[in-house]
């Protein structure tokens, strides 16, 4: 048979639309009220924060590869400011969501490294006591939602939490994370047009890290560059902000909340950001971006680095500091390992609970009978 | 005791549960300034308003995963599919989410979500608008299924579908909303997964459910006229909880067992109720169960064909016969 090769879209390496360097000097965003209001206890604080997640996510790639976890295990390392800024800034009404690569939100929201290191080798300790995985991370007593592994499907659900807060009359907003490959799924523009025709107290961070798993957002999604002007076709406020430093993160972000807060309006943040792992555990990262590209990345943008230089010079940290969060973080997340470890597995009969909330809650309010778990 | 019809008592339910409860909503396509595509919610946003009585655009999965995550929040929508045939563009939204979410948070998130909205073949619009999808969704652990058959289980089931805390999906029937039936004006639920004996019988048990139900009424009186038959007609009105008691005690009782629905016959409804039968009563049965389904094809468009491509009663007596035979 006569066949004529078949052409395959040329490999094109994602840049953001910045240049790769960061200017020298101290973020611009150091000056800003929400950053100005921080005090030196909070900034460290906030420092530290990140520090955990960067140590946490590597000790996973350890346990990872002593095969520990199974499935996927989608990393954060190099994303730290995004939630660490955004999440910084929420008060007790405001709610996060966010699709897999949900470590980094849930230890910002206040997740013990115990509870996520245990749910990742599917532990009974674990926070969804071994029935989510990597993926699907939940504490709704510290209004995270998870932890979603359909790619954009949380959008309708985050737009749903802000309708919910909406209705009942609360000051608050959610927070709802996708990937820069999240914005070409149908349920993400239906989301957009919901919070838009509502005005619902949504916030949609597009977290772009260039690459919806190996493939760049040039090959992915048409018009490249600027995902959050999506929006405009829905009338939506939008913002782009530089992922690496974390005080543009807060800067820019607090106006979204305040947006959402006093004028109960949605708001598309596209924040740039790069992630130093594969797509998850199982990509391996050959095929799609230049290792200079990475190396690059890391030595002049690396979010945790940057804001540790910004708070040595300001004298918010010394160096002895550094080290002890630095390895205090690390032994942490050791002993996150341990624990994990130790625990013991859930039981089979653990299988069939959770299902339903009445199977769970036996009592005279039922409102069911009958067979509901089949052999 | 008022006759009302199916409609006015879905409307019923949903007018008590407003009252009931402030975090019950209801929200759909057409739902508020239409009066319902199907005329279901008929006045309700002049009683309650549009804050409880909400219009969404087209958009299922969009305004379905908005209910989903409302709920995890204590809201009660009740969202209205103008067809369940719709479900399917917002299939990830409605399993995925609503089915797994308790499960996948270890049981520290639950979802009070109802969706309702006709599930039915029999209205001459074709394949696309004619699904029946009680058995793909039925068969997800974390989903509860009910397909009421009369005015008094519509009314009884959707409000108790209001008041579960897991998602439950309340399949009608548009050829249904006119059938009246006497239905109390107080409050009162059917509890989901108690099965009803629509007709006792003593020669072969009939298991059906939604409107194949009112269709195995007319066979058996048919059967009893015509052949001097007792059918005992089962109508499961829960398919997810299903009451495996009543079913088997019918069974075990006449011996003979025929199913009736209007799904496709593969993967079916009955294909369960028909294991169920074999595993647990194997010895009581006299015959081979019989089964009666629509005919294996996309819902066709041409109404003569569409009335004989559903089970109708002349087929459920051909069938019934046999299994008596």
């Amino acid at each position: 048979m006569d066949s004529k090769p078949t052409t395959v879209a040329k490999s094109v390496a994602f840049t953001h639309p910045e240049s790769l360097k960061r200017p020298a000097g101290p973020s611009e965003f150091a000056q800003h009220p929400v950053n100005v209001a921080l005090t030196k206890e909070e900034k460290i604080a906030l420092y530290t924060k990140m520090v955990r997640i960067r140590h946490f996510e590597q000790r996973c790639i350890r346990t990872y590869q002593q095969g520990k976890i199974g499935g996927f295990l989608h990393l954060y390392v190099g994303q730290e400011a995004v939630a660490a800024g955004t999440i910084s800034l929420l008060g007790k009404n405001d709610h996060v969501i966010t699709g897999y690569r949900d470590h980094g939100h849930g230890l910002m929201v206040g997740m013990s490294m115990n509870e996520c290191m245990a749910e990742l080798t599917g532990k009974i300790t674990g926070c969804s006591q071994g029935k989510g995985g990597s993926m699907h991370y939940f504490a709704p007593d510290k209004n995270y939602w998870g932890g979603h592994g359909i790619v954009g499907g949380q959008a309708p659900l985050g737009t749903g939490l802000a309708y919910a807060l909406k209705y009942r009359g609360l000051k608050g907003c959610c927070l709802t994370y996708m990937g820069d490959g999240a914005v070409n799924q149908g349920a993400v523009h239906e989301a957009y047009n919901l919070a838009a025709l509502w005005d619902l107290p949504v916030i949609f961070v597009i977290e772009n890290n260039g690459y919806s798993m190996g493939t760049s957002q040039e090959r992915s999604s048409a018009h490249p560059g600027c995902l959050a002007k999506r929006a405009e076709g829905y009338g939506i406020a939008w913002d782009v902000i530089n992922g690496h430093d974390v005080y543009e993160v807060r800067a820019k972000t607090s106006e979204a909340v305040k947006r959402a807060h006093e004028k109960s309006k949605p708001t598309v943040l596209e924040i740039f950001t790069y992630r130093y792992f594969g797509h998850s555990m199982a990509d391996p990262d050959k095929t799609y971006r230049d290792k200079e590209e990475i190396k690059t990345y890391r030595e002049t943008k690396d979010p945790v680095f940057l804001f540790e230089k910004e708070l040595l010079l300001a004298k918010v940290l010394t160096k002895d500091l550094v080290e002890s969060i630095n390895q205090a973080a690390m032994e942490e997340a050791d002993a996150a390992a341990a624990f994990a470890d130790e625990s013991p597995d859930p039981t089979v009969a653990d299988i069939t609970k959770h299902i339903y909330w009445e199977e769970d809650n036996r009592g005279p309010q039922t409102t069911s009978r009958g067979t509901i778990i089949f052999e | 005791m008022p006759v009302i019809s199916y409609r006015e008592a879905l409307r019923a339910a949903m007018r008590e549960e407003l009252k009931r409860d402030e975090n019950v909503v209801i929200m759909g396509e057409e739902v508020a300034q239409f009066n319902g595509a199907y005329k279901v919610t008929e006045g309700l946003l002049k009683e309650f308003g549009p804050k409880r009585i909400v219009d969404t655009p087209i958009s299922e999965a969009g305004f379905i995963g908005l209910g989903i995550g409302a709920s995890m929040l204590g809201i009660r929508p009740v969202m209205e599919l103008m067809f369940w045939s719709f479900s399917y563009v917002a299939f990830d939204q409605i399993v995925n989410n609503a089915g797994n979410i308790r499960y996948m948070s270890g049981g520290l998130i639950h979802c009070p979500i109802v969706i309702r909205g006709p599930a039915n073949g029999g209205t001459n619009v074709g394949a696309t608008h004619s699904h029946t999808p009680e058995a793909i969704l039925a068969s997800h652990p974390g989903i509860k299924v009910v397909c009421p058959a009369t005015p008094y289980d519509a009314k009884g089931l959707l409000k108790a579908a209001i008041r579960d805390n897991d998602p439950v999906y309340v399949m009608e029937n548009t050829i249904l909303y006119n059938d009246k039936g006497e239905v109390p004006d107080e409050d009162y639920i059917v509890p989901i997964g108690v099965a009803d004996i629509k007709r006792e019988g003593s020669d072969l048990t009939i298991v059906a459910h939604g409107r194949a139900v009112i269709t195995s009424l007319k066979a058996a009186e048919i059967l009893e006229k015509e052949h001097g038959v007792s059918v005992e007609v089962v109508d499961l009105r829960s398919i997810r909880p299903l009451d495996e008691e009543t079913i088997l005690a019918s069974v075990r009782k006449t011996h003979r067992a025929l199913l009736v629905e209007e799904n496709k016959p593969f993967c079916g409804v009955d294909a369960q109720v028909a294991y169920l039968i074999q595993a647990r009563a194997f010895d009581d049965l006299d015959a081979p169960i019989g089964r009666v389904s629509s005919i294996d094809a996309p819902q066709i468009y041409c109404k003569r064909m569409e009335d004989l491509q559903l089970p109708h009663p002349a087929r459920v007596v051909e069938a019934a016969l046999k299994v008596l035979a």
